[in-house]
């Protein structure tokens, strides 16, 4: 027989119900509501698959996880944040097949997509090891005109919400998170929202990299409205959101003003400058840092 | 506490000793005009709207002088004038720029007494600090600026870094001049030009300033002056070639402003509101303390964003503390802001007055005990007596507000967890002071108070080579140091 369909010996694929990471645990949507994700490809194990749908409060719950998460993370030591996020590109590494499967099925091209994971994979390795060296380059002794020792050191800023351009769902997602990451930030994160499913498997691979639990959450839904839920959210510190489309852009740093959050937008090009050399550095870093300058006199 | 002082209330009972005689600083040599116009483009023109407002001294309520009100299209020509100064500003040798900025710093130093006290006469400041701390500091800043022109390949460790355009910058009343300095020293050695909107009570140094700029031939536009209240500002702000916008005021409008710029492209760094908490261990200085939270609190009048408003006391030495600070605020000189012995000057405003006392009112009401420092106020002009509310708990208003004034609310705590809990318990992150004699906790204290500037042992320090600026609702980006060049400039990569 030639229809695999009807072919009695053939195995029927087992698909996967794609959910939420959040506080290190695969979660649905608490609305139930989910949306779905339509492929031009064929792939093994469906046509069609349904991403969960976050709501406001899918998001708020996310955001008081990754603030419980903060204060572990930004205390762990510098080395060991960079052995965590090593871990991840060592686990991308691993999970390549399936990751390329979902770049393929999100609209990529095969050669695309070996490209999009050779560069997310290189990202994890370049922020990995700037984990306990952005504090040197960032830091400062202070000579003041008086007896006092006074420095200047960056601390990381809490929440750093993140929303992924809808092209480059790997790459785009992994561009933002990483940089406030690395330095000790913790991230509710919203995926590509045409292009959910290789952000959602990115969670299935933080899980087995080593990254406590709550330090990356990762939700998927329509991301114009998650996106000024999370600016105006005054627990999220920060946030960083791309979006093709000006409005939107506007209206989220327009609610991001409510809480004097910093917010910074990224327009259509983004994505597609993702593999040029500005696309990371130390200034993707400095972003989601406060400088904190400390006084002490010096006396007998 | 001795048993003498209990008796007699206070360690400082010495009668008519503390009398000090009048020591007026002369004012008569510093030549006021009546009227000032606004700074384009390197000459003082009058304003398109014909309108003009008065500037009074705090301290006397005399009118000093009729000041231009900047409308919109007086703000689009100094955009403009400030737009085509850019280009050749960028276009100079950095080290000409430098030189240009290091001949402004010295113009001012030279002219600094001048500029004392023509701040002290605006403001209400007392004539010690315009002349010990806002004019030496102003100067600092663009001594200090100048030399980063020529070195900015070495600011930005290596990446690629390119000047904004036209920065529009908005400041407030309390540090008149000391935040113009702040704002343009960075903007100019970053290869800016400036509009800068002074704000309406206190335009007058600023506009010395611009004539400063004027005798030592600043290229014209490179710094432009528009006077005028919150509509001027906004122009400014909105205004669609101004690329960069600083501003420095209270949350509430910094709010508007990120709102009203959003989706705009333009960099913004905001310097907002603070509710500063100043912690006392058992184990601090306690005299070392006592001299850091006067000093925290009514420098200015406490009309210092940074000011150490809410002082946290552990438990078992609160008595003892709070004593020693009632003593001292006895001492506390309050009058003439141009008396070199004064230590507390007038209120800015009126309207900042009424601020003050409504605060100090819901702190009577919500069942805070007030104490004011018996000391007797001038008949004329804006005064209010140093103050301090004891049995003050978070949620009163006292604790969460900013007063922007010299009122002190004190809380008591029992552990280094509950200080922290108690000191972050706020909307504001822009500083915090711990006092302790142990090195080790006070970094523990610093690493965990959330805010952008923390000083241990000391408070209300400020420096040129020393960032400052907040981070929560005290707004965002620095200023000073290596840091506050990031606000001037797009760095890539």
């Amino acid at each position: 027989m030639s229809d695999a369909h009807h072919d009695a010996q053939a195995r029927l694929g087992v698909a996967k119900t794609y959910k939420f990471y959040v506080g290190g645990a695969f979660i649905r949507p608490e609305s139930g509501r989910t949306y779905p994700v339509t492929s031009t490809i064929d792939s093994a194990d469906a046509h069609h698959v349904n991403a969960p749908r976050a709501s406001r409060k899918d998001l708020r719950e996310a955001v008081r996880t990754a603030a419980g998460a903060w204060k572990g993370w930004a205390e762990r030591t510098a080395t060991n944040r960079g052995q965590i996020v090593y871990r991840i590109a060592e686990m991308l590494e691993a999970r390549r097949g399936e990751l390329h499967t979902q770049l393929v099925r999100a609209g990529a091209t095969a050669a695309d997509a070996e490209i999009e994971i050779d560069t997310s994979i290189d990202r994890c390795v370049y922020y990995a090891g700037f984990s306990d060296k952005f504090q040197a380059l960032l830091s400062s002794s202070n000579p003041t005109g008086g007896p006092h020792f006074v420095f200047t050191v960056p601390e990381s800023m809490g929440v750093v919400a993140v929303v992924a351009p809808e092209e480059a769902p790997l790459l785009g997602l992994l561009s933002m998170l990483l940089p406030a990451l690395v330095s000790g930030n913790v991230v509710v994160a919203v995926t590509s929202e045409c292009r959910p499913l290789p952000g959602l498997v990115l969670g299935e691979i933080l899980a087995t990299s080593d990254v406590p639990a709550g330090v990356v959450n990762i939700v998927s839904g329509v991301s114009a409205e998650l996106a000024g839920e999370l600016a105006k959210h005054r627990e999220v510190a920060a946030l960083h959101a791309a979006s093709a489309e000006a409005s939107v852009r506007a209206e989220v740093e327009r609610l991001g003003a409510g809480s004097i959050k910093r917010v910074r937008t990224e327009g259509a090009a983004f994505a597609g400058e993702l593999g040029s050399a500005g696309s990371q550095g130390l200034s993707h870093i400095e972003r989601w840092l406060e400088p904190k300058t400390i006084w002490h006199p010096v006396a007998i | 506490m001795t048993e003498a002082s209990k008796t007699t209330g206070s360690l400082f009972e010495f009668g008519s000793k503390w009398d000090y005689a009048p020591a007026p600083e002369a004012r008569d040599w510093v030549k006021l005009q009546s009227r000032y116009e606004l700074f384009i483009g390197g000459k003082f023109v009058a304003p398109h709207s014909g309108r003009y407002f008065q500037t009074v001294s705090p301290s006397t309520e005399e009118v000093l002088a009729e000041v231009a009100e900047a409308d919109e299209a007086d703000v689009d020509a100094a955009v403009a004038a400030a737009e085509e100064a850019q280009r050749a500003w960028v276009a100079l040798r950095p080290s000409e720029r430098a030189k240009y900025m290091f001949r402004l710093a010295r113009a001012v130093q030279e002219r600094s007494r001048e500029l004392a006290i023509l701040e002290s006469l605006d403001g209400g400041k007392p004539i010690k600090e315009s002349r010990d701390v806002d004019l030496p500091l102003v100067c600092a800043h663009l001594f200090y600026h100048a030399g980063w022109a020529d070195k900015l390949d070495l600011a930005f460790q290596g990446r690629a870094w390119r000047p904004l355009g036209v920065a529009g910058q908005i400041i407030p009343w309390n540090f008149p001049l000391l935040m113009a300095a702040w704002k343009i020293a960075p903007a100019l050695a970053c290869g800016n030009a400036v509009v800068l909107k002074p704000a309406e009570t206190t335009p007058l140094t600023a506009l010395h300033l611009a004539r400063i700029c004027q005798e030592i031939e600043l290229p014209p536009g490179l710094v432009n002056i528009v006077t005028g209240a919150g509509t001027t500002g906004a122009a400014l702000a909105s205004h669609a070639r101004v690329k960069k916008v600083a501003f420095t005021g209270s949350t509430d409008v910094g709010r508007k402003i990120q709102s009203a710029i959003a989706g705009s492209g333009k960099k913004l760094t905001l310097e907002l509101g603070g509710k500063a908490a100043n912690v006392v261990f058992g184990d601090a200085a306690l005299d070392q303390a006592v001299e850091g939270i006067i000093g925290g609190i009514f420098f200015n009048q406490g009309h210092v964003c940074c000011a150490g408003s809410r002082l946290l006391v552990e438990e078992s030495v609160a008595e003892e503390l709070i004593a020693k600070l009632k003593d001292r605020m006895r001492t506390l000189r309050v009058g003439d802001p141009l008396d070199k012995n004064t230590d507390v000057g007038a209120i800015n405003s009126k309207a900042q007055l009424e601020t003050i006392r409504g605060l100090v009112r819901s702190g009577e009401e919500e069942g805070a005990e007030r104490w004011s420092a018996p000391c007797e106020l001038p008949g004329k002009g804006f005064w209010f007596s140093p103050t301090i509310f004891t049995g003050v708990t978070n949620t009163h208003r006292i604790a969460r507000e900013e007063i922007f004034g010299p009122v002190l609310s004190v809380l008591t705590f029992r552990t280094a967890e509950e200080a922290v809990e108690k000191a972050n318990n706020t909307m504001y992150g822009l500083s915090a002071g711990v006092w302790t004699s142990k090195g080790s906790k006070s970094f523990w204290m610093a690493q965990r108070l959330r805010a952008g500037v923390v000083w241990a042992n000391t408070f209300n320090k400020f420096d040129p080579t020393a960032p400052f600026g907040g981070i929560k609702e005290s707004g965002f980006g620095r200023e000073g140091g290596r840091h506050g060049l990031n606000a001037y400039v797009e760095i890539e990569g």
